[in-house]
């Protein structure tokens, strides 16, 4: 049953600077003590609707209405003021301060105008009670894993006394485990009397803890709807416009001989070791999955395999040929490919063109250059084609690719380095942040590569992606590798979670399959 | 040669009175660093504080007021830079090359127009901050040669670093402008206003600037020449880098600097070619930023960028 | 392509805005100062026009303006903020007075070795803070500004060491042999070989950023390094490639400058052409082919306000003013962005949004 209404967001409309229409003409409200869940693929402008809620961001055009009363929020300092706090997908602490600190910061307790260290871990210690989060208020918060700092997030937000909370995409860096205890504190904070705004894309926990979803798509509101009486198919086909094939369909593929072998990799960290033995094979035609909860030495993995840093225990050997001593560029000339994890601050120039992008790692081909000059009339005729192909949506292959949308860019990324038909790839988190027909879109190349015969690494936090798109996975742990699963379509999530986790682990007996000839 | 020199006590002396400007100069730089702006005009604000302090100190014939126009003018300064730079948005470095563009030329045309005087403050009867003999102190044997006598702003520097120190990790004031330099995100999560913290610390910058401007024209000599401040904040810049931006590092550091300008200026005195000897500041700051890089470099292997790098890559653009 | 068009459309006119707005303060400044302003301001606005030798003047000036600015392109292009434009021009000036003193004479080759010299001068200088930077992260800007003052004074201890004059007053150097200096081109001026040479210089950084697969690295480095180094690219190479050609452009630009207008070594401090070039790029917008036009527009404001300074009550340094103000305004990000904004939203608005696919 819904409340009563108590803030409406009415036609909001926003543009940002790059030309992106982020908002047009929104209209929101949500009822008192209910989960509200706000939907939409990444770019459908659910966040930037928030962020005008919050006051990180103004809108161009519209009003917020809370109790009854329209009000103007021109800060975060003032959102907080009129009870709304946020918790943010990229938290936003300060990583040298302690957890206290970050608390206190704004409101630091004063005795003869120092800072009173001691109240203000008193204070943290309250309020981490009363809401049943434990914390310890003197850890320096660049120690905490991430759990722990999204914990801090959320007493940064309830401390300051906040009825409307905010949670944006909250579970991306959690384990299934951690997601149960999150949903714990918010089923009580909703007890309280308090109103949650949980912005999501999964339709899964929508569905599990959401009261009422409001559908965002490209800037629009397509309605709000009650979680109980609308189904999955329902949501995607408002979000998308049409359809959206959940599953993904793969055809059986026959297994060629090993491309990628990684024999007894190990790497320190300081004096932590970042991956222990790891081993496993990658076979022609195979996508061989990796889950695990980030940073349990899936980013050092990636980063041996692409020549970002260098092996010096173990050995990996492509096609027979050891990686030892070899640069990003050499590794590039052996036919690998790398979709990396961080499309903006790895995989592309944001200031360069689309065509300057898809060229980077071909730039000194012979088929490019002509003497000492580039053949821009060749490059041009390859990247139109490319975009063409990829169905790149931009003004011109002249226009610089930071101007595109998320799903676009990563489109870019995936246009130079599928395009090429490689024989191995690594592909890290390759459509985080993409919107569901972009995904798509990847994903079928993706397949088309492997079906070819493409070996293919895929990490990726995104569970139906990596139980989707992989014919098999390891689990990473603590740089471990924790469990292998022959199928992947045949894993349960729950005991997936249990080796995401640590709580279990596989024997090398269990793990056999992984080390088939 | 050079042993003969470093054993006496005026040469000392003359280490801390050349390293006050140096120490000013360093804090201002520690405290804009800290909020995550670099300030590269501390130079011209220097230049600009050194020239007002001159100007308003023979006018009104006293010293405080002269002081007080010339730490005024370098918050003005610092505000000019904090408005370009935060509001305007204009790349922090190119702000910083622009003020000291201004400054040079700037400081000439002024006192030109006040005096008549062409590049140097010759007509004028500027004051100077006068020196303080130490009562106890003084009359310890070698101790009391180097530390009593000196002028009341290098007794002021010392303190400041201090000052600085509580500042930095005892007020709220500084636990928000670490915060800012470190996690702007983080700062206007908590409703706080990042600008107006990235101000506070550029005015108190620019307090610290002008002291060492004023500390030039009134202290180390008594009058405003063109281009007096020669590269000081520049200087300042890398010791507050090589001092791993704390205060009690930079101080270091910046006394070490200091050694090397008073060794230039005794060496000028001996047979050594002057323009070799005037190399030393400018080639020990060299060296000395190479150490630390190389040494730094070889401990952050593992660890993330550190804070300065990612202050270069804001530059983009 | 409107996106494009309106944004480039923009920056013109953000441009212009701004040195309008610096001209019209120093007029200001010039009216407020002066007992004659219109005198003052007539000679700073026409002085430059008014004879062959000044037109002369402001080419010759512009012709350093135009190896300095390079330079600092080619460096700022790839993201390193050295500052060593400066010192290498000077350098690479005193090293080229030294080659013109001190070798043989041989025809036709004595100003290009000379040149050369001069050259390789510069890039030796640059690539100190390029080595460090590339090898240890030393950050370029700070230790290029130190490198400068170290340059200056050894410069002079060389010339004082090897090429100074005796019998002359003051501190210069005895005069180059005659075949190493650089042609007139047009006689009543002191314009020189060196301006074709610039001009040749334009056209190679051009093309080279452009045209060439290594500018293409150095430029994809300086938009964005990770990227580049993913992408496979040596950036070892960039960041001490571009701090050396950076550091060869601004001593070829001190040869030629010294081999051209001078005919002994005199200088006794830093010209300030480096900053200078700053000036010029930043107006440039960091691009080769828009630095001739910002170079003699930066030229003409300094013989202008030499012309005023000399014909009038007006020092000539308010073109400090001027110049500082025009770099703060060009370089904002933020200046008349609330208009470019509405101009934005205007536009946006109108499109209809189709995410995925092509557009409608």
């Amino acid at each position: 049953m819904v409340g009563k209404t108590i803030l409406e967001m009415q036609n909001i409309s926003k543009v940002y600077s790059t030309g992106v229409v982020a908002n047009q003409n929104v209209q929101f409200e949500i009822a008192e003590g209910e989960i509200h869940a706000l939907a939409g693929e990444n770019g459908a402008g659910k966040s930037t609707l928030m962020k005008v809620l919050f006051g990180i961001e103004t809108a161009d055009e519209g009003k917020v209405i809370l109790d009854g009363q329209p009000i103007q929020i021109k800060s975060p300092l003032h959102a907080i003021e009129h009870g709304i706090g946020m918790v943010h997908q990229h938290f936003m602490l300060v990583p040298s301060l302690t957890v206290a600190e970050n608390m206190m910061l704004g409101l630091e307790p004063k005795k003869h105008g120092l800072i009173d260290y001691r109240r203000a871990e008193a204070f943290t210690r309250e309020v981490a009670e009363k809401y049943n989060l434990p914390i310890d208020p003197s850890a320096k918060v660049s120690s905490l894993p991430v759990g722990l700092k999204q914990r801090v997030e959320i007493l940064k937000a309830l401390s300051r006394g906040i009825r409307i909370l905010i949670l944006d995409e909250p579970t991306a860096v959690l384990t299934p485990q951690e997601t149960e205890e999150l949903f714990h504190q918010l089923l009580a904070f909703k007890e309280q009397g308090n109103t949650i705004i949980f912005i999501s894309h999964k339709l899964g926990e929508i569905k599990q803890i959401c009261d009422r979803i409001t559908i965002m798509r490209a800037g629009k509101c397509m309605g709000t709807y009650d979680v109980s009486t609308v189904t999955e198919q329902e949501i995607s086909s408002l979000m998308v416009g049409r359809d959206v094939i959940l599953e993904i369909n793969k055809k059986p593929v026959k297994r060629g001989e090993k491309v990628l072998e990684v024999k007894n990799v190990s790497q320190m960290h300081g004096q932590k070791k970042a991956l222990n033995d790891i081993s496993f094979n990658i076979h022609k035609g195979q996508i061989l999955g990796v889950a695990g909860v980030e940073g349990n030495g899936q980013r050092e993995l990636v980063n041996l395999l692409v020549g970002k840093t260098f092996v010096t225990d173990g050995e990996i050997l492509i096609n027979k040929v050891s990686l030892r001593g070899k640069n990003v560029k050499k590794i590039r000339q052996m036919k690998v490919s790398h979709i990396p994890e961080d499309r903006m601050i790895d995989g592309a120039a944001s200031e360069a063109s689309i065509e300057e992008n898809i060229i980077s790692d071909k730039n000194e081909a012979k088929y490019l250059n002509k003497g000492i000059f580039m053949n821009w009339k060749a490059i041009r005729m390859m990247v139109d084609k490319m975009i063409d192909y990829y169905r790149i949506n931009c003004d011109s292959l002249r226009q610089p690719v930071g101007m595109l949308s998320g799903g676009n860019i990563q489109k870019v990324v995936a246009a130079r380095e599928l395009a090429r038909r490689p024989e191995v790839v690594i592909a890290n988190q390759p459509t985080r942040g993409v919107d569901v027909s972009a995904a798509e879109f990847i994903h079928g190349k993706l397949l088309e590569l492997r079906d070819e015969g493409t070996a293919t690494l895929l990490v990726s936090a995104d569970l139906n992606e990596v139980l989707g798109l992989s014919d098999d996975l390891i689990v990473m742990h603590d740089g471990e590798i924790a469990a292998y699963f022959k199928d992947s379509a045949q894993v349960d999530e729950k005991e997936l979670g249990m080796y995401m986790l640590g709580s279990e682990k596989m024997t090398k007996e269990e793990m056999g399959g992984l080390f088939d000839e | 040669m050079i042993l003969e020199i470093i054993g006496t006590t005026s040469f000392w002396y003359a280490v801390l009175r050349v390293s006050t400007p140096i120490i000013f100069a360093s804090l201002a730089a520690i405290v804009s660093n800290k909020a995550g702006v670099v300030n590269i005009g501390i130079e011209g604000t220097m230049l600009i504080s050194s020239l007002i302090g001159v100007l308003i100190s023979a006018f009104t014939q006293n010293v405080l007021v002269g002081v007080l126009a010339g730490i005024l003018a370098g918050v003005l300064a610092a505000l000019i830079l904090a408005y370009c730079a935060l509001h305007l948005k204009t790349d922090i470095t190119l702000t910083g090359i622009a003020l000291n563009l201004f400054a040079s030329g700037g400081t000439i045309f002024l006192l030109y127009l006040v005096t008549g005087d062409k590049g140097m403050s010759g007509s004028l009867k500027s004051l100077v901050v006068p020196t303080v003999h130490i009562p106890v102190i003084k009359d310890i044997p070698v101790l009391g040669e180097i530390i009593s006598g000196h002028n009341l702003l290098t007794y002021l520097a010392f303190l400041c670093v201090f000052l600085t120190f509580v500042l930095l990790y005892k007020l709220p004031v500084g636990l928000r402008i670490r915060a800012v330099g470190e996690s702007e995100g983080a700062v206007a999560s908590v409703g706080l206003n990042v600008i107006r913290i990235r101000c506070i610390a550029l005015i108190l910058s620019g307090i610290f600037s002008g002291l060492g401007g004023i500390f030039m024209s009134m202290g180390y000599v008594s009058w405003f020449s063109k281009d007096m401040i020669a590269g000081r904040g520049f200087i300042a810049l890398a010791a507050e880098a090589m001092g791993r931006g704390t205060p009690l590092g930079t101080l270091i550091a910046s006394i070490v600097f200091g050694f090397a300008d008073a060794l230039s200026n005794y060496l000028q005195s001996l047979q050594v070619p002057a323009e070799l000897v005037m190399m030393i500041p400018y080639v020990t700051t060299v060296v000395g930023l190479l150490i630390y890089s190389i040494k730094r470099n070889s401990k952050n292997k593992f660890k993330k960028e550190g804070k300065n790098e990612s202050k270069i890559n804001s530059y983009v653009n | 392509m409107n996106k494009r068009n309106s944004s480039a459309r923009f920056e013109i006119i953000r441009t212009a805005v701004a040195v309008a707005i610096a001209m019209l303060v120093a007029v200001v400044i010039i009216f407020s100062v002066s007992e004659e302003p219109v005198n003052a301001l007539y000679n700073f606005i026409i002085g430059p026009f008014t004879s062959l030798r000044r037109i002369g003047n402001v080419i010759e000036m512009a012709c350093p303006f135009i190896f300095t600015a390079l330079a600092v392109c080619v460096m700022f292009q790839a993201n390193q903020f050295s500052m060593i434009a400066e010192g290498s021009f000077f350098f690479g000036a005193l090293c080229a007075a030294v080659a013109a003193i001190k070798l043989p004479e041989i025809t036709g080759l004595s100003p290009i070795i000379a040149l050369l010299i001069g050259t390789v001068a510069g890039g030796i200088l640059g690539a100190i803070p390029g080595f460090f930077k590339a090898k240890w992260k030393t950050d370029e800007f700070v230790i290029s500004l130190m490198l400068n003052y170290v340059a200056l004074y050894f410069s002079l201890y060389l010339m004082n060491l090897l090429i100074r004059d005796a019998s002359a007053g003051s501190k210069v150097s005895e005069k180059f042999q005659d075949s190493f200096q650089l042609i007139n081109l047009i006689p009543g001026t002191r314009v020189h070989m060196g301006v074709i040479l610039s001009i040749l210089m334009i056209i190679i950084v051009y093309v080279f950023l452009y045209h060439n697969r290594w500018g293409y690295q150095l430029r994809m480095a300086g938009c964005n390094i990770k990227f580049a180094q993913y992408s496979g690219i040596n950036t070892f190479a960039v960041i001490l490639g571009s701090q050396i050609i950076g550091g060869c452009i601004a001593g070829l630009g001190g040869a030629v400058e010294m081999l051209g207008i001078y005919n002994r070594f005199q200088w006794t401090s830093l010209p300030n052409y480096g900053f200078d070039g700053i000036t010029v790029a930043i107006i440039a917008k960091k691009s080769p082919k828009l630095v001739p036009i910002a170079a003699l527009f930066l030229a003409y404001l300094r013989i202008g306000a030499d012309i005023m300074s000399r014909s009038s009550d007006v020092p000539s340094e308010v073109i400090s003013v001027i110049q500082s103000l025009v770099i703060v305004l060009i370089a904002a990000n933020s200046f008349l962005s609330g208009f470019r904004h509405r101009m934005l939203v205007k536009e946006s608005m109108k499109k209809p949004m189709v995410e995925g696919g092509n557009e409608a």
